[in-house]
Parts: C-alpha cells; sequence; structure tokens
C-alpha cells in the first residue's frame, strides 16, 4: 500500500515512491530547528512547589515579611520615582505604624476628663477610614490605581510622622516651655512636609493631569489632621 | 402640524451638527467627554435662559446620554459621574460662590448641568477640622493670655463638628428639594433645581466660613463680629440669589418664608462655629477648677 501512492506533484512517473516521499520538499525543517527536549523539567517546578510558604519554618516566612516591610519602609524615607510600593502592596507596614502611633497619641485611662486627646480607637479610625475615603475619592475621579495599592502607599507615608511622634514625646521628657514647643513644631513641620512629598510622589501619576490638585489636596488634609494630633499630644 | 416638522427638523440638525462634533471629542487622549454620563436632565434649550454656549453643551450632553445607557446606581461609573470635575471648574466654582452676581445664577452659569460631589464633600470635611484646629488654637492663645486655663486637646469636637456641618450640608438640601418639588407639583412653572444641584450650592456656599473661622482667631471682638457678618452675607446672598429665580413666581408668602428659613439657618450655623469656639474656653476653665479644686 505504501508503495501504491502517487506523490501529488509528479504524475508522470511510474516507479513508485514512498508514502508521504515528496513530504521532505515542502517540509520547513531544515529552515527553522525544532529541535529541542519535550520533557518538562518537573524537577524545578516541584522544587518551587516544595518550597511554598506553607512548609517553610516561621522564622523564614515572618523574616520574609519583615524584610518587604523594611524595604517600603527605606523607599518611604528616600522617596524616589519607583514601583516597589505600588507593585508588591502590602498591608502590614500600615497596620504596624497605625498601631504605633495610635497606642503612643490616646490619652491615658487615668485621666477621666471629657476633653482630652484622642482615644485609641479614635485614631485608628481616623487613619483607616480617611485613607479609605482618599482612595475613593482618587478612583472616582478617574485615578488608575488600584485600591489596595493606594492603601499601601497612604499607609507606608506615615512613617515619618510616626518618628515625629517618637522624638516629640522624647522632647516632652524634657521641661515645658516656648523652646520645646518650638522644637516639636518645626520636626513636626519638616515630617508632614516629608509625608506629602513620599505620598505624592507615588500617587500623583496615577491621576490624569488636569486633576491632580483635586487628587493631592485629600491628601494633604489628612496628614495635616495627623500632624495636628501629634502637635497638639500632651502628655497627662 | 407646521410647528411640529418645525421642531423635527431642527433637531435633525442640532444633530447633525453634533455628529459632526463629537468625533473630535472622541479622539482627544482623556476623553472625559466621554466619561462623563450625563446624568442630569438636561433642559433642551427651550424656555430657559441658557447662552449660545450653554446650549451647545447641554445638547453634547443629550446626545451623548442618549448613545449610552444610564449606568445604574449599583455601579462605580454611576457615581463616577459625580466626579468629573477638573481643579479649574472648582475652582471657578468656588470664585463664583464666593463672589455672588445679581445676573448670575450660580447652578446655570457655574454648574451647568454638572453638578459634583467632590466640592461639597471636601468643603465640609475641610470646614470640620478647621473648626476642631481653630478652637485648639483660640484655647491655646487665651492660655497664654489667662495662665488659669487649663490646656487640653478637645478631641470629641472633631466629632461634633463633623457630624453637625454635614448634616446641614446634606439634609437642609433634602428638605428644600423636597419643598420645592412639592411647590412645583401645586404651580406648574420653571422645573426646579436636581437635589445635587442644591447640595451643590449649598457646599459651595460654605466655603466662605472657612476663612472666617481662620480670621476669628484674632482676639479683637468687634473685628470678629464685622467678619461673621461680611461672611454671612456673602454666602446666604449666593444662597437667596440661586433660589429666587426657582421661587419668584410662587405667592409672596411662601417665597418669604422659604428665603427667611434659608438664611435663619444659615445664620444658625455660623452661631454655631462662634459658639464652639468660645465653649471650648469656658469648658476647659470649668472643668479644671472642678477637677483641681474636688476635696480630695
Amino acid at each position: 500500500m505504501a508503495e501504491v501512492a502517487e506523490s501529488p506533484g509528479d504524475p508522470g512517473t511510474a516507479s513508485p515512491r514512498p508514502l508521504f516521499a515528496g513530504l521532505s520538499d515542502i517540509s520547513i525543517s531544515q529552515d527553522i530547528p525544532i529541535e529541542g527536549e519535550i520533557t518538562i523539567p518537573m524537577r524545578s517546578r516541584s522544587r518551587e512547589f516544595d518550597s511554598s510558604t506553607l512548609n517553610e519554618s516561621v522564622q523564614n516566612t515572618i523574616m520574609r515579611d519583615l524584610k518587604a516591610v523594611g524595604k517600603k519602609f527605606m523607599h518611604v524615607l528616600y522617596p524616589r520615582k519607583s514601583n516597589t510600593l505600588l507593585r508588591d502592596w502590602d498591608l502590614w507596614g500600615p497596620l504596624i505604624l497605625c498601631v504605633t502611633l495610635a497606642l503612643m497619641l490616646q490619652r491615658g485611662s487615668v485621666d477621666s476628663e471629657k476633653d482630652g486627646g484622642p482615644q485609641f480607637a479614635e485614631v485608628f479610625v481616623i487613619v483607616w477610614f480617611g485613607a479609605v475615603t482618599i482612595t475613593l475619592n482618587s478612583k472616582l475621579l478617574g485615578g488608575n490605581i488600584s485600591f489596595f495599592q493606594s492603601l499601601c502607599v497612604l499607609g507606608y507615608c506615615i512613617l515619618p510622622l510616626t518618628v515625629a511622634m517618637l522624638i516629640c514625646r522624647l522632647v516632652l521628657l524634657a521641661e515645658p516651655g516656648p523652646i520645646n514647643f518650638m522644637v516639636r513644631l518645626f520636626v513636626v513641620i519638616v515630617m508632614f512636609a516629608w509625608s506629602i512629598v513620599a505620598s505624592t510622589a507615588f500617587l500623583a501619576d496615577s491621576q490624569p493631569p488636569n486633576r491632580k490638585a483635586l487628587a493631592v489636596y485629600p491628601v494633604f488634609l489628612f496628614y495635616f489632621v495627623i500632624s495636628w494630633m501629634i502637635l497638639t499630644f500632651t502628655p497627662q | 402640524m407646521a410647528a411640529a416638522d418645525d421642531l423635527a427638523f431642527h433637531e435633525f440638525e442640532e444633530a447633525t451638527n453634533l455628529l459632526a462634533e463629537t468625533p473630535d471629542a472622541a479622539t482627544t487622549s482623556r476623553s472625559d467627554q466621554l466619561t462623563s454620563l450625563g446624568h442630569v436632565a438636561v433642559a433642551a434649550g427651550t424656555g430657559s435662559s441658557y447662552g449660545a454656549e450653554d446650549e451647545v453643551e447641554s445638547d453634547k450632553t443629550a446626545l451623548l446620554q442618549a448613545e449610552k445607557p444610564q449606568p445604574g446606581f449599583w455601579t462605580f461609573s454611576y457615581y463616577q459621574s459625580f466626579f468629573d470635575v477638573d481643579t479649574s471648574q472648582v475652582l471657578d466654582r468656588i470664585k463664583g460662590a464666593l463672589l455672588p452676581r445679581p445676573g448670575h445664577n450660580f447652578v446655570r452659569h457655574h454648574l451647568r448641568n454638572r453638578p459634583d460631589l467632590y466640592g461639597p464633600f471636601w468643603i465640609c470635611a475641610t470646614l470640620a477640622f478647621v473648626l476642631a484646629v481653630t478652637g485648639n488654637l483660640t484655647l491655646v492663645l487665651a492660655q497664654r493670655r489667662d495662665p488659669s486655663i487649663h490646656y487640653s486637646p478637645q478631641f470629641h469636637k472633631v466629632t461634633m463638628a463633623g457630624i453637625t456641618i454635614y448634616c446641614y450640608a446634606w439634609l437642609v438640601p433634602l428638605v428644600l428639594w423636597g419643598f420645592l418639588r412639592w411647590r412645583q407639583g401645586v404651580q406648574e412653572r420653571v422645573d426646579p433645581y436636581s437635589f445635587l444641584e442644591t447640595v451643590c450650592v449649598y457646599g459651595y456656599s460654605l466655603f466662605i466660613f472657612i476663612p472666617m473661622v481662620v480670621l476669628w482667631l484674632i482676639p479683637v471682638p468687634w473685628l470678629q463680629w464685622l467678619f461673621g457678618a461680611l461672611a454671612l452675607a456673602l454666602s446666604t446672598a449666593g444662597l437667596v440669589l440661586t433660589l429666587w429665580p426657582v421661587i419668584r413666581e410662587d405667592t409672596r408668602l411662601v417665597a418669604v418664608a422659604l428665603l427667611s428659613t434659608v438664611v435663619l439657618l444659615h445664620a444658625l450655623l455660623a452661631m454655631g462655629c462662634k459658639i464652639s469656639l468660645l465653649s471650648s474656653i469656658s469648658s476647659s476653665r470649668c472643668l479644671w477648677s472642678r477637677w483641681h479644686l474636688q476635696p480630695k
């Protein structure tokens, strides 16, 4: 049967040709090298699955997340145009910063005055609901940043203000007076400016060009309120 | 019959003009016209005091509205249509509310059928925080003069100020809009403003209170009264001038009652701001004395 078949482009030849003999004329295997391994390298992929985060030691997990958080802190402290905060967003950093800030800002349970500083829950609510409101605002204005990316950036940029809170707490241990207040005012203003610069470096590009000011103003208001809470903090 | 034919022909001509126009609009890179989904009912240029420019823009929004179906209120793009403003537009609206002119109706001239929620929301937020911050600052300044006052950052004021201002800026327009709709049902006349336009008018009219509150830091009483009166006059003038065309065909009694209620509520808000600043001093003084003079 194989010898009887005719080749398609050669009707006049009487001698029997093997089946698919003329195929080599039209095959392209000489032009394009199609050699290679058929087997999928399963070994390395299975190694990846083995090192999935379920089986590693707890220390590895914690250190990896802490390193990611620390890397983002560095990006906030030295803001330049980079995508790290946006690409690998996480909310651990904002949570740590918010809890630290709220713990330091809350008034003690000893004084029972109605007019005092904010409670822990008030600071927490202001930070998180403020960040959510600003994110919704920038998305409604037409920005192309995702919800959690924006929360991540706003949360991480509280870092300078948390540092300011620590410094203010230390300065308040000294004797009160106008110099004390001027030092605290100066530190808070510098850190406030730093927060604004860091967050606009990350967020401004995602807004349409004729609405940048509309999206940045709520960020300004947000950090202004937090700076105000830090500046007016008085230990009881 | 002839009139209907004339109308039909007129519309078709305008539609062809706009169809020729919209390709240009579609090819801009940041096509804001396409994202604005023209949710507001458009008065098709008949019978209201539109200029030529307004007519073209309102017809353009009418055409775009006809092209795309209105998104439902559960979709995100429905709410995005309320934030479809540029920085220059917001600044222009603020300027229009700050300096009301008798000829220019705020809604027709500045809003132009595109009311936004950005202005009212953030102006109210700013006013609430400015009130709280100024209250704190007055306390600090009072303490410098009178050391018996005990300073405390009165944080609950933020919550109180926020709730009051937001309720005023959103519930009063709701009541006003409902009342105007009811009056429109009773008497046929020009259509009243939509709810969002009323909220816009009130929101932008609150802007003048922000510098007023900041200027109240100056501890000279007659100057504070002067600033308060000036800000209140400008703000209520804006409100009255905006509402006048809508209710001028109504009966005298209703018109006067409505306008005086609006002015009264606005004045109450200004008084409330002043009282919250004053009470910060008095409450801290009385709490301090209560805390320190109690027998231990």
